[in-house]
């Protein structure tokens, strides 16, 4: 190789490594802030303030879901198969929103009662994709 | 071995001539043009119509025919791009530095297209349109670095410092392509990690992931095409003065 592509080569890998650096070191500090919601026990962990919203993400617990009559209030549990919290919230739910599926909700955390006053529910769907013939298949079985 | 890399070595200069490219370039462009329409009309109408309904999302999942091939071309066309500066830098290749200024348009589209496709996605599925989370986030940088690709080359009227402040630009933004691969994975998000797998079986059903990946092929011979013509289109602009353009 000439020195001058040589030279250029150098810029390259200057360019680059600085930029990744810098990146990496943005990231780092923001580490914990880029996840999206505290699981349950990120949660116990950290204790956040009560008058701070952030976000819980986990599963609906099975056989958790109550729905108040006559209202669109209800009452579930998040759960990330270690530690849990149960959760109230009033309004629409997404469609995918069911026990047994993921879940983030995003309001207020009550340490004391270790409950969470939710002002907005998500779902969390994962990456399977299955059809849905062969899914009644195989529970009719 | 060392005939290959000879081989390989011509080729690589060839690339490097405006006149051999425009002349290859016009007599593949109508067999790209007929294959890529073929894919892309088999992928999307086995997609829509004929796979199977979602278990759990329901019919609404057949977006990801688009949302998917989208999402992966917008990444793919900057890999190809930052390898194009890196060449455009050390050996100063004017072909290079036409290719990162005919992709950029088309990586911005198909960026926007996956953004707008998940948001369309996302509002029935996750009950939002948006959320700040690392893979969207990341994808909107993407999307951002596209834009600021384009701008910063039209701020130029000269071509050849126009190539090399493009190229450092697109070099510093490829240090965002991991990011968004890995995303899902390092930090929790709402969008899901990825369905098809190279390592392990995929976690799609195989009825799904045919006519999925005809429609991703598809996508990419879109985007071959369109790059041809652009970079034709390109050449033709900065070459209208030279003599073997006015004999062609």
């Amino acid at each position: 190789m000439i020195k001058i592509r040589k030279n250029r080569l150098y810029a390259v890998l200057f360019i680059f490594g600085s930029s990744l650096l810098a990146t990496v070191l943005v990231l780092t500090a923001l580490n914990q802030n880029i996840n999206l919601f505290y699981s349950p026990s990120d949660l116990f962990a950290s204790n956040p303030s009560p008058n701070k919203s952030i976000r819980v993400g986990g599963l609906v617990q099975k056989g958790s879901l109550i729905r108040i009559p006559d209202s669109l209030e209800i009452n579930f549990t998040i759960t990330d198969l270690k530690e849990e919290v149960t959760v109230n919230y009033s309004g629409i739910l997404p469609d995918l929103f069911k026990e047994d599926a993921g879940v983030v909700a995003t309001g207020y955390y009550d340490q004391i009662n270790n409950s969470f006053q939710a002002f907005e529910i998500l779902a969390k769907h994962d990456e399977n994709y299955e059809p849905k013939e062969v899914v009644q298949a195989l529970e009719g079985k | 071995m060392n005939k290959t890399f000879s081989n390989l070595k011509t080729f690589y200069h060839k690339l490097g001539s405006s006149p051999w490219f425009y002349k290859i370039s016009g007599i593949t462009i109508p067999y790209v043009a007929l294959f890529s329409f073929l894919f892309l009309s088999i992928g999307i109408v086995w997609g829509v119509f004929f796979s199977p309904t979602d278990f759990k999302q329901g019919d609404v999942y057949r977006i990801i025919y688009m949302h998917v091939p989208a999402a992966s071309v917008s990444q793919a066309i900057y890999y190809t791009m930052t390898v194009a500066a890196v060449v455009s830098m050390i050996w100063r290749m004017k072909m290079a530095g036409i290719f990162i200024k005919s992709m950029a348009p088309i990586g911005a589209s198909f960026t926007f297209l996956a953004l707008i496709s998940g948001s369309i996605w996302g509002q029935p599925t996750w009950g939002t349109w948006w959320i700040w989370d690392a893979r969207l986030t990341s994808t909107l940088v993407l999307f951002i670095f596209y834009i600021a690709i384009i701008s910063l080359y039209s701020s130029f009227s000269e071509k050849k410092s126009a190539d090399q402040a493009v190229s450092i630009l697109t070099l510093v933004g490829a240090v965002n392509l991991p990011i968004i691969k890995k995303s899902v994975d390092w930090w929790n998000t709402l969008h899901q990690p990825a369905s098809i797998k190279f390592t392990e079986s995929s976690s799609i059903s195989p009825e799904m992931l045919y006519p999925l990946i005809i429609s991703i092929f598809g996508f990419y011979l879109v985007v071959l095409l369109s790059g041809l013509m652009a970079m034709r289109a390109e050449i033709a602009k900065r070459e209208i003065n030279k003599e073997w353009f006015k004999n062609y």
